[in-house]
């Protein structure tokens, strides 16, 4: 009797089986931890949301059901063919095919769903046409807060002037009112303030260095990068009051880099434009 | 080529410190790697402990740093420091370090019957230069403002800028910088040395059809270290010159920091961003392909069978060599990138799965009709499938562009990284460990306590990284110091869970630790074939070099199964007549 026999006879009858036994019990639990969605995304407030929510619990079905499948076979092979005396190795060559032609339909499979579900989804986001109603806001992240700029009536946004920003005096975008004619009448806010049911072109950019826009229920996350204006577009549909995070390494106080976006209707809307004109 | 055997060196020094056997070279480097682990592991604790138990005080912390932990407290931009040395720690000097390096540089000449790698002063030197590499790392933990907290990816104009924009960004992301910048140059000399080796050394009769799939791993991971690191060198050069020179290569003009207007210019952040994920995507292949190599060749050895679709798998893993460096932009859905780009990129990353996909389902028609040995090893190898397809099937999700725009940089990615290069690397590194361990201590490791190791990393892991996932899907923001707002504060309970399993999956590597240095000493003897397996590097004793001469191959890296002798194996030095059984 060699060593590996040695070893073997010391494991082999009860390795395999406590692997597929523990690994089949992982499976099942993880498969039905999703399954029962306790935890799980807030539900959405925008119109894209439910396009990326189908695309997410479609993808989420797919690669649940392949999870579940691949080590359920892991288990029941382990847990069958250990070596046992007088028994010979199979060997399959023809199997190569087999996987061949299963990796290639799943891959296939895959393929569609991110040219269909997930093409609409993605382009949602970015690629939304500008309508006549729409709002025009533009966010600006800096260490560790957010602030929102919105034209005004006369619907353009005032020049920005860097070395006229000063927190102190509340010019958080260095606006010079005094001889910009365009920068007189517009709105700075500390909260995202929205109608509902009113398509957004928010306008993304950064002072110092990179952050982002993470609206869970928009569904939408978006680096802030500084140099760059990089817009998103949506319409919210709930009335509500949700959290802006941010989700890109800022620096010491990223962890508290938060604001807030509060939809409103179109009249508490105007009343709070008024109001802060 | 002739080559006349170099004379064993003498003194201590030479053989054991500044030594150029590739054997010597190689336990160095894995000792590296397990030093640089278990201190990762340590940062991983502090770390769970915190975001888990928010003001919990660590005691002791405080003598590592009086300002970052101040009486055993870690504050916010401390934890950052942690977080940021611990992904460069575990993705360089582990990652990196151990499936290529320590395995490559020790079993890569002896499979392929050369008596040393090509260059063996260029190999002590790329061992060196990663040692010093790591130091100055370390050193970050001790210069005043601490280490630096942009994250192991540092993303400009964080990284670029200084002290102004937070702490550890002075002295500290310099330090970075040039660690990084050596580890660069050493994985690029050591893999010049591998591509040599492997093409140029191989013994008579070592056709590339019968190199171990382990040689083949170990030669294309070399090659995506070599294009992809020269890549990232570059990177850091630039990043060290925004931050020194003056120069704009990664920050905008007009930026206003802590009140002061930054005096660059013209800089685009999102050009790191491109470098450093050029670098960054093949490097999750780096980590992982050597385990292709590995799991491929123990399953064989410990399911007695043939590899299935030899040239497959190989084919398998030259197309993921290939498309790694194709996939980059993946990594940027949510940057600022053009959208379309990100569609477009999200196809390739789609279509790598496909090999990953085939070598998974290849590895499991391995075990149908096989003869399994649960040694700890073939444990961990299963493990390592388990993983993988776990951590896989999450990243086909991510491959969706408008999913990862709702998960990115949450704690869902967290978990798919971890899963697919972190753990299932480890599981192969743990699986090689101990397959050569007999190889390369002439002990055995002890099986029992190998086997109550792997139940508990195994349950441990997953106990770990799924309920991660469901904090991401929940919209858990990865990279956060504490969990301040009402958002975040339900998830409490689903840390703690989590961070109870680190600590418990952690505690149990201590039995790995235990095992190893005690049967280092006193372990089993092993004999010249413990295994029974096919390669070369079972022809002879460790202290007796190959001789390449002497070696002549005439059989295939993989023949398990009945044979005209009494065994169910035949050496690939074996004489022609030794044969399988049709």
């Amino acid at each position: 009797m060699d060593r590996l026999q040695v070893i073997g006879l010391c494991v082999r009858l009860y390795m395999g089986k406590f692997f597929g036994l523990v690994l089949a019990a992982i499976a099942f639990t993880t498969f039905a931890l999703f399954a029962s969605r306790h935890w799980w995304m807030p539900p959405g407030a925008s119109q894209g949301a439910p396009l990326l929510d189908r695309e997410l619990r479609w993808g989420l079905i797919d690669i649940g059901i392949i999870f579940l499948l691949a080590q359920l076979a892991l288990a029941v092979f382990v847990w069958r063919f250990r070596a046992r005396a007088g028994i010979k190795a199979n060997t399959f060559p023809q199997a190569v095919r087999v996987a061949l032609i299963a990796a290639v339909l799943f891959i296939t499979f895959e393929l569609f769903s991110a040219a269909t579900l997930g093409w609409r989804a993605w382009a949602g986001v970015y690629a939304g046409a500008t309508r006549n109603n729409t709002i025009s806001v533009e966010a600006m992240g800096q260490q560790f807060a957010y602030y929102f700029r919105y034209p005004g009536v006369d619907g353009k946004f005032g020049q920005v002037h860097v070395e006229k920003i000063d927190p102190s005096v509340g010019n958080y975008f260095g606006l010079d009112r005094a001889h910009d004619g365009d920068a007189k009448d517009d709105i700075v806010s500390a909260e995202l303030v929205l109608p509902v049911d009113r398509p957004v072109d928010l306008i993304l950019d950064a002072q110092d260095v990179i952050h982002s826009f993470y609206v869970r229920e928009l569904r939408i996350q978006q680096d802030m990068v500084p140099g760059m204006r990089i817009p998103v577009h949506f319409t919210p549909t709930k009335i509500g009051k949700y959290e802006i995070a941010c989700t890109q390494l800022c620096g010491l106080g990223h962890y508290r880099m938060r604001a807030y976006l509060e939809v409103m209707s179109e009249e508490d809307f105007q009343r709070w434009m008024l109001a802060h004109r | 080529m002739t080559r006349t055997p170099a004379s064993p060196p003498s003194g201590l020094l030479r053989k054991y410190v500044f030594s150029t056997d590739h054997k010597i070279i190689g336990i160095q480097y894995f000792l590296l790697s397990l030093f640089a682990v278990v201190v990762g592991m340590a940062l991983s604790w502090v770390m769970r402990i915190h975001v888990a138990w928010s003001g919990a005080r660590i005691l002791g912390l405080q003598f590592l740093s009086h300002t970052g932990a101040p009486g055993g407290y870690v504050t916010p931009e401390y934890y950052l420091s942690l977080l940021t040395l611990h992904g460069t720690i575990m993705i360089f000097f582990v990652l990196t370090t151990a499936p290529q390096n320590a395995f490559g540089s020790y079993v890569l000449p002896l499979q392929i019957g050369a008596e040393e790698t090509a260059f063996p002063v260029l190999n002590m030197l790329s061992f060196w230069l990663t040692t010093l590499a790591l130091i100055v790392l370390m050193a970050t933990l001790f210069v005043a403002d601490g280490p630096p907290i942009t994250g192991w990816t540092a993303y400009p104009p964080l990284s670029a800028l200084g002290a102004e924009a937070g702490p550890g960004l002075a002295t500290g992301q310099t330090l970075w910088i040039i660690s990084i910048g050596i580890f660069s140059i050493a994985s690029m000399i050591s893999s010049l040395n591998f591509i040599v080796t492997f093409v140029d050394m191989r013994c008579p009769g070592m056709s590339f059809t019968r190199v171990p799939l382990t040689c083949w791993a170990w030669f294309i991971t070399a090659i995506l270290i070599l294009l992809s690191f020269a890549v990232l060198l570059a990177a850091v050069i630039l990043l060290l010159l925004d931050r020194t020179a003056g120069t704009s290569f990664f920050v905008p003009a007009n930026l206003l920091v802590s009140g002061k207007i930054e005096p660059y210019s013209g800089g685009s952040p999102l050009l790191w961003q491109h470098l450093f994920w050029f670098f960054g995507h093949p490097e999750v292949y780096i980590a992982i392909l050597p385990g292709f190599g590995i799991v491929s060749h123990l399953l064989a050895c410990f399911s007695r069978k043939p590899v299935l679709g030899y040239k497959v798998i190989l084919a398998c893993m030259l197309s993921i060599g290939f498309l790694s460096f194709i996939v980059w932009g993946h990594h940027m859905f949510v940057s600022g990138m053009s959208p379309l780009s990100g569609f477009l990129f999200s196809i390739p990353t789609i279509i790598i799965s496909l090999p990953a996909t085939l070598t998974t389902l290849l590895w499991l028609g391995m075990l149908w009709g096989g003869r399994l040995h649960f040694t700890t090893s073939m444990m961990f190898c299963l493990a390592f499938i388990s993983t993988f397809i776990t951590g896989g099937l999450s990243g086909i999700l991510l491959a969706h562009p408008a999913i990862d725009s709702y998960l990115h940089a949450t704690y869902f990615v967290v978990a798919h990284l971890h899963m697919v290069m972190g753990v299932s690397a480890i599981f192969a590194i743990f699986a090689a460990t101990y397959f050569w361990f007999p190889k390369m201590f002439d002990r055995m490791l002890n099986e029992r306590l190998g086997l109550t190791h792997f139940a508990l990393t195994f349950i441990g892991v997953y106990c770990i990284f799924i309920p991660m996932h469901f904090l991401g899907l929940g919209g858990s923001p990865r990279r956060y110091a504490m969990l301040t707002d009402d958002f975040l504060s339900p998830t409490v309970s689903l840390h703690r869970f989590i961070t109870v399993a680190a600590l418990v999956t952690g505690a149990a590597q201590f039995i790995f630790l235990f095992n190893l240095f005690r049967s280092m000493f006193t372990g089993e003897k092993a004999g010249a074939n413990p295994w029974n397996a096919t390669s070369l590097e079972w022809v002879t004793g460790r202290t007796r070099s190959l001789g390449s001469a002497a070696i002549l191959v005439s059989h295939g890296p993989y023949e398990y199964g009945e044979t005209s002798t009494e065994r169910d194996f035949v050496l690939q030095s074996e004489r022609p007549e030794v044969n399988l059984k049709p």
